[in-house]
């Protein structure tokens, strides 16, 4: 297949070996599951089930809080211990609006949607229904609701669903394993999503460095005419969706529009897997693959991990710390948060979990910065990231907005490559936070200022109509007075005349 | 349990910092370096160590009046850089004072002035050499013909130490380098073509055996060396590239229209710094733009530049100029010249969609 050249990005040490050969274990069933409203982007879900309530395994714990929202399904049978605050898989270690499930080992089903058979002559709408019922999100991190992405296909036209299994961050080999080892659920749900997109077509694109899934995928898509397989450079950041869809389409999204706009619509291959599950099961969304990797892991693997198992089960089924991390990370070692201890639940957005040692993540003090440039090389997004720095580090962010850090990706490319460990990234996300809660100030004080001046006008209209009236009223009364003078004027000579006859 | 959260990632680093990225530029610069101190012997040797411990010295001595820390900027290896860099653009039997007074050029008023590593706007090696030039035209043009470490005829280790630190340099050894001839030349009324048959023939001139400054001669090595930085990725061909064609294309092309006056490109690529310029002078990180469109532009601006001072000028060597002047532009090309954003235009405008605009 004819693929297009990507500017920048770099080539990290992958260090996936450590996991790639790591066939998929399922995590015994642990004791406890703590299950934030918040596993998405959107509003929080709200509970449906009170404290002490009994709940069956795939029921719904928790309703999708608005129209950008998932559901949340009790990924075990169980007693609902509490609805409390739990500490959140963030790097603030903050805690968020918990449901908590005491588990009673009986894995017993609640009833469940009924599988659509042949979802191929399926309505759309009733496939699209199904994905936001089962709670999918992004699987790849993103945890953006699957189902409002599938309906894209009703505004724009789609002609190709790129299923990513770029899986360009190092260490991750969650997706490598779920296509190596699931390929045929994956395809299945791929053209599942194709056919809510009224997609003609799907490509899944797969870094050209997992040639096990490359061969599994491609058989699996033997059988159907419009799946395809893309094996892409090992380019880090491929798996990003605006690089990757122009990889593989040639397509540029522009600046501010979604790659929807130019037809293409993109989702992970663990989402396309979900979705599998969902339609043809009727199974919502429970459990998920996650990476136990890093330096300080005893026996790292890829596990299959019910939502909301804390990390820690994790790590201790893997073995246990073989020395105190230096960094505990949700995600790749590239874009992953990370987090204070190991004490919060896996989340649907969990593709890893990295306990990464001083020597791996090689930490320096920051140096001068020497202009190399390699930088402005490198940067995928076609970003001077060394401008960009100078402006924030004086506060700039004006310039630095004007400069395009809006644009960036934030995917670490840079700091990564800078030889005088300059946290790039880190003043970058400090930047869009700033400016991000700028704007928001900004939108907060004009809607007072529209409100005020809607007041304000409203008040003075009122009193206008009010001045209005009373004129009306007093120029009525006058008029009535008048008249009643005229009325009493012209009778009074009559009067008079009866008066004085 | 606790982990660092103090920090967005990446948490993972390539396997470079500015210590590697300097020594693998003294490296390539060592094959050039050696073939120069043999060819010049003792005399140059002592003026390298010189121009390298001055400017490492006057460093710690910034750094001590600043207040700041010495052991990660001394350590850096950009001192040591420049001080190499200096003494291989000093003429190779110069006397002591001259190596010192350059590094105090270079080192407190060039870099330190400017806040240190990464803030001066002028290359420091270059600032020296034009100074020096400037101050002592007598000194900084005495050049010698090539006498090899050892061999007959050549200054031993004392009498050495007498052309560095005694009375400098016996008139009767002095010999004009290759521009500096074809200059004088010139003015004399003598075409060029004439007075190019009177020197070394450019194999020599390529392989360094030849009167000029320590960097000039050795053409080959230096450019062994700026390959090796090419494919070690420290440096990228833009600046390179644009600097030898520029010079090579102005010197063919007015060769061509009139031979008595103007030397030929090849002439101008293998003689004087063009080669040391191009790749070790020119590519300086810190005084050059960032991104790969503007050091097309500034290596352009250098090759034509130093063309047109070994040709118009009063001095027979341009690239310390040229790279100073284009050192001075650097901001205005970083700012003019930069990549496309993704999915925006040119000019900073998101790309219109198909059947938009």
């Amino acid at each position: 297949m004819k693929l297009f050249p990507v500017r920048g990005g770099v080539h990290p040490e992958y260090r996936k070996d450590r996991t790639s050969e790591a066939a998929i274990v399922a995590l015994p069933l642990p004791t406890a599951l703590y299950l934030p409203l918040q596993q998405h982007i959107g509003a929080p879900a709200e509970p449906v089930v009170a404290v002490g309530d009994r709940v069956l395994k795939g029921q719904v714990l928790a309703h999708a809080g608005g129209a950008v929202s998932a559901p949340t399904h009790a990924p075990t049978s169980g007693v609902i211990e509490a609805i409390t605050d739990v500490a959140a898989p963030h790097p603030s270690g903050l805690a968020q609006r918990t449901i908590v499930l005491l588990a009673d080992g009986k894995e017993e089903w609640a009833e469940l949607p009924a599988a659509i058979a042949d979802p191929f002559t399926a309505e759309p709408e009733a496939l699209r229904r199904r994905v936001a019922e089962s709670g999918i999100v992004g699987l790849g991190g993103a945890t953006f609701p699957s189902a409002i992405k599938l309906g894209l296909g009703t505004q724009k036209k789609i002609h190709t669903l790129l299923l990513n299994g770029a899986e360009c961050e190092p260490y991750l080999t969650c997706d490598d394993r779920v296509m190596r080892e699931y390929a045929a659920e994956v395809v299945d749900g791929a053209r599942i999503m194709a056919r809510i997109l009224g997609a003609p077509k799907v490509v899944v694109g797969i870094e050209s460095n997992k040639p096990a899934a490359i061969t599994a995928m491609t058989e699996a898509a033997k059988a159907c005419d419009n799946v395809e397989i893309a094996a892409v450079p090992v380019q880090y950041p491929m798996g990003s969706e605006r690089h990757l869809t122009q990889a593989i389409t040639g397509l540029e999204t522009p600046a501010r529009k979604l790659t929807a706009d130019l037809g293409v619509v993109v989702h992970n291959v663990g989402t396309a897997r979900a979705v599998h599950h969902a339609v043809r099961f009727g199974r919502p969304l429970l459990a998920r693959v996650v990476t136990v990797s890093g330096g300080a892991i005893a026996k790292p693997g890829n596990l299959e991990v019910p939502l909301g198992t804390l990390v820690s089960e994790l790590v201790e089924f893997c073995g246990g710390l073989t020395e105190p991390p230096r960094r505990i990370v949700n995600g790749g070692p590239m874009m992953g948060q990370p987090l204070p201890g190991l004490n919060v639940p896996v989340v649907k957005g969990t593709c890893g979990i990295l306990a990464l040692t001083a020597a791996e993540c090689d930490e320096q003090p920051p140096g001068p910065c020497i202009r190399c440039g390699t930088c402005v090389t490198i940067c995928p997004c076609g970003l001077v990231p060394v401008e960009m720095a100078s402006y924030i580090r004086k506060d700039n962010l004006e310039a630095a907005a004007k400069t395009g850090v809006m644009d960036c990706v934030s995917c670490g490319s840079c700091s990564y490559i800078c030889p005088s460990h300059i946290p790039l990234v880190h003043y970058f996300n400090y930047a869009k936070g700033a400016i991000n809660a700028a704007d928001r100030e900004k939108r907060k004080q004009d809607t007072t200022k529209a409100l005020v001046e809607a007041h304000t006008i409203r008040v003075e209209k009122a009193l206008a109509a009010k001045k209005a009236a009373a004129a009306a009223a007093a120029a009525a009364k006058k008029a009535a007075a008048e008249k009643a003078a005229a009325e009493a004027a012209a009778a009074e000579p009559t009067a008079d005349k009866q008066a004085n006859p | 349990m606790s982990a660092l959260t103090d920090k967005s990632g990446p948490f993972t680093h390539a396997p470079t910092s500015v210590p590697k990225i300097m020594n693998t530029v003294l490296l390539a610069l060592a094959p050039a370096t050696l073939f120069d101190l043999y060819l010049f012997g003792w005399p140059a040797l002592f003026l390298f160590a010189l121009s390298i411990g001055s400017c490492v010295a006057a460093e710690a001595l910034c750094l001590y009046i600043g207040k700041r820390p010495y052991q990660p900027t001394l350590s850096d290896g950009s001192a040591v850089l420049t001080g190499w860099l200096l003494g291989m653009s000093l003429p190779p039997w110069a006397p002591w004072w001259v190596p010192v007074l350059g590094a105090v050029f270079a080192i407190p008023l060039a870099k330190h002035v400017f806040g240190g590593l990464g803030q001066n706007v002028f290359n420091p090696a270059m600032v020296a050499r034009v100074a020096l030039l400037v101050s002592f035209p007598v000194q900084m043009t005495l050049f010698i013909t090539p006498h090899p470490i050892f061999a007959a005829g050549s200054p031993g280790f004392a009498e050495a130490l007498g052309i560095t630190f005694g009375k400098g340099t016996l008139d009767t050894m002095s010999a004009a380098s290759a521009l500096g001839y074809v200059k004088t030349e010139l003015s004399r009324g003598i075409p060029v073509p004439e007075s190019i048959r009177h020197l070394p023939d450019l194999l020599d001139v390529g392989l360094g055996i030849k009167p000029g400054s320590m960097g000039e001669t050795s053409v080959l090595l230096i450019l062994l060396g700026g390959l090796f930085l090419m494919a070690r990725r420290i440096i990228s061909w833009h600046i390179p590239v644009a600097v030898i064609a520029t010079l090579f294309v102005f010197g063919t092309v007015f060769n061509a229209a009139d031979p008595a006056r103007y030397a030929p490109g090849l002439f101008h690529v293998l003689s004087g710094a063009t080669m040391l310029g191009a790749f070790f002078i020119a590519t300086d990180y810190v005084t050059s733009p960032v991104s790969k469109q503007g050091q097309l532009v500034f290596g352009f601006g250098i090759g034509a530049l130093t063309w047109a001072i070994r040709t118009y000028a009063g001095y027979p060597e341009g690239m310390a100029f040229a790279v100073l002047l284009m050192n001075a532009l650097t901001p205005i090309i970083d700012q003019q010249f930069r990549p496309r954003m993704f999915g925006r235009t040119r000019k900073g405008e998101p790309l219109p969609l198909k059947g938009e605009q």
